[in-house]
Order: C-alpha cells, then sequence, then structure tokens
C-alpha cells in the first residue's frame, strides 16, 4: 500500500479532484473577479450553448472523430506491415529500425505546428507537385479497375498522408516488433516443414498471435490521435484566451464522452476476435 | 525439375529483397526528408532564397541563420532549462512510476483493483478535460489549508517547476498511466520465486524491492526514462500553460514566429516572410538537435530495452 501512496496522493489531488471540479465548472457559470472566482449553477447552459450555439464546436467535434476513425485503422496496418518488414533480416535493418523510430522523438505537437506554418516548406512542396498528379492518375486507373469510388479515395489520401502516417506509427512499430520476436520460432519452422508459405504463415500464425497487440495498438493510436487536434485547441482557446471556463470545461466533457463510447466501441468489437494464446 | 524449382524460389526471394528494399527506402526518405530540407535551408544564405539554381546545396554557405535563431531564442539558456527540467522529471516520474507499479503488481490490497482502473482512466480522459481545474488549482495552490498556515496565503506555483515536478514525484505528470502500466507489466512477469527466496533470506518487502527488483527491472526502466525524458522536451501542452514566461524549448519554439517578427525586423519595415521562415526552420532544427544527438548514442537500448520489457508479455 506504501508503494501505492504517491500515486494516490497525485491520483486524488491532480486528478480526480479537477476531473470532479472540471464537471462542476461545466455545469455552471464562471465569474472571475478581485476576490477569485465565483460560481453560479446554471444546469446544462454551457452544454447547450456549446452543441447548438457556438459555430465551431460541433464541426471541430466531428472533424476530430473522422479524422481518427480515418486514421486508426491506416496506422496500425501500416505498422503491423513494416513491424514484420522490420523483423526479417537484411543487410541495413539497424539502420531503418533506427529511422523509423525516429519520428517516436520528432512527432511533437509544437514541430508539426510550426512545420505546417512553414513557408519554406509550403513552397518546395507545390514545386514538387506532380505527386498530387502521380495519385490522380492512380486514381483513375484503380476506378476503370472496378474498386469502388470510395476505397480508392481512402487509398490515395492514405498515400498524400503518408509523413502523417509514418509519423504516428513509431510506437506502434515499436510494440508490434516486440510482440513478433516474442512468438517462437519452432512455430514458423513445423509450418515450413508442412509447406506453409510466408503468407500463410503470416495468417495463421504472426496475425493470431500479434492479436492482442493490434488490440492495444488501436487504443493507444485512438488515445494518441485524440490528445491533441483541432478540437484540444479550441477547448484551450476558449479557456485561456476568452476565459469561458465553463463552457471550456463543457465541450471538454462533451469531447471526453465522445472518446469513451468510440473506446467502449472498439473494446467490444475486438473483445470477442482477439487470440490469447493461454 | 528440382533445380528449377530452385531458381522459382530463389527468383521470389531475390524479387522480394528488391521490393523491399525500395519501400524501406522509400519510406525513410520521407521520414528524413523534413530534416534534410531543414538541414539544407538552414545553412542557406539569404541571397540563396531566391536563387533558381540553388534548390538542396546552397551557393553561399553561411552559419547567420543559426546565429539569428540562437540570438533569437536565446538558445543556451533555453538548453539548459529545458535539460533540467527533462532530466529531472524522467527520474522522479521513473522512481514514482517503478513503485507505484511494483505496488499494482505485487502487493495485493484492498480496492488494488479499484485504484488500477484509476490509472487506466488517466490514461483515457484527455489533458484538456482536467486542465482548468489543475490550472486554478495550480495558480493558488493550497495544500488542505497547509500553505495557508505556513505562509499566510496560497502560494502561485504558475511559472515555476514546481507543477512539474509535485506531479513527476506522484506519478501523475505527462503519460505517467502509461508508464505505470509498462512496470506493472513488467514487475508481474518476475517469477514469484525470486521474491519468496529474497523473503526467506531475510529481506523485508522495500529491501526486496531496491536490491532484487529494480536491477531486475533495467529495460523497463530504460525505456520508461527514454520514453518520458522525449516525451517532456517536446510537451507543448503543460510546458505553454505552466510555464508562460521561463525559457523551456517548446515554449521558445511555439512564440518563434511572433519573437521572430518582433526582433529581426527592427520595427520599421515589415520583414521578408521566406526569410522568417527560413530562420524559424533553423529553430526548429536547433531544438531537436540535442535529441537527435541522444537517439544516436542511445537507439539499440531505445529499440532493444522495449522488446524485453515485456509491454508485450
Amino acid at each position: 500500500m506504501i508503494y501505492v501512496l504517491p500515486w494516490l496522493i497525485g491520483f486524488v489531488l491532480f486528478f480526480f479532484v479537477p476531473l470532479l471540479a472540471s464537471l462542476r465548472y461545466s455545469l455552471s457559470s464562471i465569474q472571475a473577479n478581485a476576490q477569485g472566482i465565483s460560481i453560479q449553477f446554471t444546469g446544462l447552459a454551457n452544454y447547450i450553448q456549446a452543441l447548438t450555439i457556438n459555430t465551431s464546436f460541433n464541426r471541430a467535434l466531428i472533424e476530430s472523430i473522422t479524422d481518427v476513425l480515418v486514421n486508426v485503422p491506416l496506422i496500425v496496418i501500416f505498422s503491423l506491415f513494416l513491424a514484420v518488414i522490420l523483423n526479417q533480416k537484411f543487410p541495413g535493418r539497424a539502420i531503418a529500425r533506427s529511422i523509423f523510430f525516429l519520428p517516436v522523438i520528432l512527432a511533437s505537437g509544437v514541430i508539426l505546428a510550426l512545420e505546417s506554418t512553414s513557408l519554406i516548406e509550403a513552397v518546395n512542396q507545390s514545386s514538387t507537385g506532380g505527386s498530387a498528379l502521380g495519385t490522380f492518375e492512380i486514381e483513375n486507373l484503380m476506378l476503370d479497375a472496378g474498386l469502388s469510388e470510395w476505397v480508392v479515395m481512402y487509398l490515395s489520401g492514405a498515400v498524400d498522408r503518408i509523413y502523417q502516417i509514418v509519423s504516428q506509427s513509431g510506437v506502434q512499430i515499436l510494440i508490434f516488433l516486440a510482440g513478433i520476436q516474442t512468438i517462437s520460432p519452432q512455430l514458423y519452422e513445423a509450418s515450413k516443414m508442412e509447406g506453409a508459405t510466408g503468407y500463410e504463415a503470416f495468417w495463421k500464425i504472426t496475425f493470431p498471435m500479434v492479436s492482442p497487440l493490434i488490440f492495444v495498438n488501436v487504443i493507444y493510436t485512438i488515445v494518441d490521435s485524440f490528445a491533441s487536434n483541432a478540437m484540444t485547441t479550441l477547448i484551450r482557446d476558449t479557456g485561456f484566451v476568452k476565459f469561458d471556463f465553463g463552457l471550456s470545461s463543457a465541450m471538454a466533457w462533451v469531447y471526453f464522452v465522445a472518446i469513451a463510447v468510440i473506446l467502449i466501441v472498439v473494446s467490444l468489437i475486438f473483445s470477442k476476435r482477439v487470440f490469447y494464446q493461454d | 525439375m528440382i533445380s528449377r524449382l530452385l531458381s522459382l524460389e530463389q527468383w521470389k526471394s531475390w524479387l522480394w529483397s528488391v521490393v523491399r528494399f525500395t519501400l524501406i527506402t522509400g519510406l525513410s526518405f520521407v521520414i528524413l526528408f523534413p530534416i534534410f530540407q531543414k538541414i539544407s535551408t538552414s545553412i542557406k544564405d539569404k541571397s540563396d532564397l531566391y536563387s533558381a539554381v540553388v534548390v538542396w546545396i546552397p551557393q553561399n554557405f553561411s552559419i547567420d541563420n543559426f546565429k539569428q535563431a540562437i540570438r533569437v531564442m536565446d538558445y543556451w539558456a533555453t538548453l539548459l532549462n529545458t535539460f533540467a527540467l527533462s532530466a529531472t522529471t524522467t527520474i522522479l516520474t521513473t522512481l514514482s512510476c517503478a513503485l507505484a507499479g511494483y505496488g499494482f503488481a505485487r502487493l495485493k490490497f484492498k480496492g488494488s483493483n479499484l485504484l488500477f482502473a484509476g490509472v487506466i482512466l488517466t490514461i483515457l480522459v484527455p489533458p484538456t478535460t482536467i486542465l482548468i481545474p489543475v490550472y486554478l488549482n495550480l495558480k493558488s495552490f493550497d495544500l488542505m489549508g497547509l500553505m495557508t498556515l505556513i505562509a499566510g496565503k496560497p502560494v502561485n506555483l504558475l511559472n515555476t517547476y514546481w507543477p512539474f515536478i509535485l506531479t513527476a514525484i506522484t506519478a501523475n505528470s505527462l503519460k505517467a498511466g502509461l508508464y505505470i502500466f509498462i512496470f506493472r507489466q513488467f514487475f508481474r512477469g518476475i517469477p514469484k520465486e525470486v521474491e519468496e527466496a529474497a523473503y526467506v533470506d531475510g529481506a523485508g518487502i522495500s529491501r526486496t524491492f531496491v536490491r532484487i527488483m529494480l536491477p531486475n527491472a533495467i529495460p523497463s526502466i530504460v525505456t520508461v526514462l527514454l520514453f518520458s525524458f522525449v516525451w517532456q522536451w517536446n510537451d507543448s501542452f503543460y510546458t505553454t500553460t505552466y510555464l508562460t514566461s521561463s525559457n523551456v524549448m517548446s515554449t521558445q519554439l511555439s512564440s518563434l514566429p511572433y519573437n521572430l517578427a518582433q526582433q529581426v525586423s527592427d520595427g520599421a519595415s515589415k520583414a521578408d516572410p521566406f526569410y522568417l521562415s527560413m530562420i524559424q526552420d533553423t529553430g526548429i532544427l536547433l531544438a531537436i538537435l540535442p535529441l537527435i544527438i541522444i537517439y544516436l548514442f542511445v537507439q539499440r537500448y531505445f529499440v532493444e530495452s522495449v522488446e524485453r520489457t515485456g509491454i508485450v508479455g
């Protein structure tokens, strides 16, 4: 018990009490004055304002949710694929590994935000604008081949956002790689003896064995991508630029509930399909 | 027949190698491209910006950008501050999270499962939700009337390092829930017999923890140290809220565009936005440079330690 005590103090002081306070703020109107702050209970007024009056809230909320829903499958599949490749033996593997984990270090809020405003970056991107043209042609090719439009748009969108996806998958690759290495090599040897191809071995051995980690990574990716986006910026600005603490708390709670619902749905879907070895 | 089959196999593996090589090189390029670009921009002279000849390698090398960026960012002081802050919180966080992780893994007590659900909750709740109450709390920090008793009034902890130190000691800093989870998973993986042997030999719980469990936990300690250092270094969420005037790398970075416009233009005429952008890129490069240098040294442990931590098992 004594070992958990420091954490418990912090949990109550810096998490639990603030959480309740934030719930209380979201239900009240807060006036800052010379004596400090006065809190007045107003019921659901802040929530109503956020959902029906505030112009940017709904849009930002929907935007960030769709962003996450679009990106999570891509990131998880991409990182599993890369982990499998990085697990194979080839010359330069050590270098390739360290390059792929570099985004873990570099992908931070400020740097990304500044990069998107960087003019030099923008000019260089437009001068190498061939990439957009390239995906356009492939798009047509795939449409001609009879793929549905939705799938094509999704894939070409993924290609255009490759940097974003790569830079968000560092930790996930690391986790998958670690998982793949715990699979005992005997399983692969046995399957090879029985005549399984590498492709079959992946679906019959690697995939079921890492399926708990797919679950972990999906959750991690969702939490990670919800931690900073347009929505959190809006919540912060409402709180610290406009000093409307009540409205800001209400927004934060709506946001939290939305995330919680997504997480619950995802865990329900996954918990039935995950394969546990023991 | 057999030799033909063999050669087909060989063709397949050769083809796969080529595909793999292309993929990995391409993706590595995607990752490294922005860094190369920044390096190339940062050593360009102002006149090279509009030269059509210059794409990657500048015509006139210059370290003027670095000089400007270092001056505007107050680089050396900032570097020192950031390093001190990150190192302190990293070490404290790792200690407190190791303690908590051990507590949750081995020492079962009433309600320990409920409390661990609390840990999971801290991972899941976005920090924005509790930001305002924590902010107000820290602005007039009053530990159940204790501070009023000592100092006569609540203390304002904003713009000091205390918010970071306090949250680090109590294992509630940035992403601490994740670290506790890592430690718990790891300690659960150590066989119980090891501990029992220590108890039989007469060691108490704390002695067992320090002498037996911690040395065994070095891989996970390294992982947590690395992650928490990097994330603290890059964190802009807490630093821009708690430290509005202190010089830490991420606050400097986020106010860099504004400071640049102020200081480079000399007030009279507006400075060339491309030139400002050039210095801004240099600033970003300077901010991540220490991390890249550290990474070059520790990347081996980075990969290996995660593989051994048993986040996975």
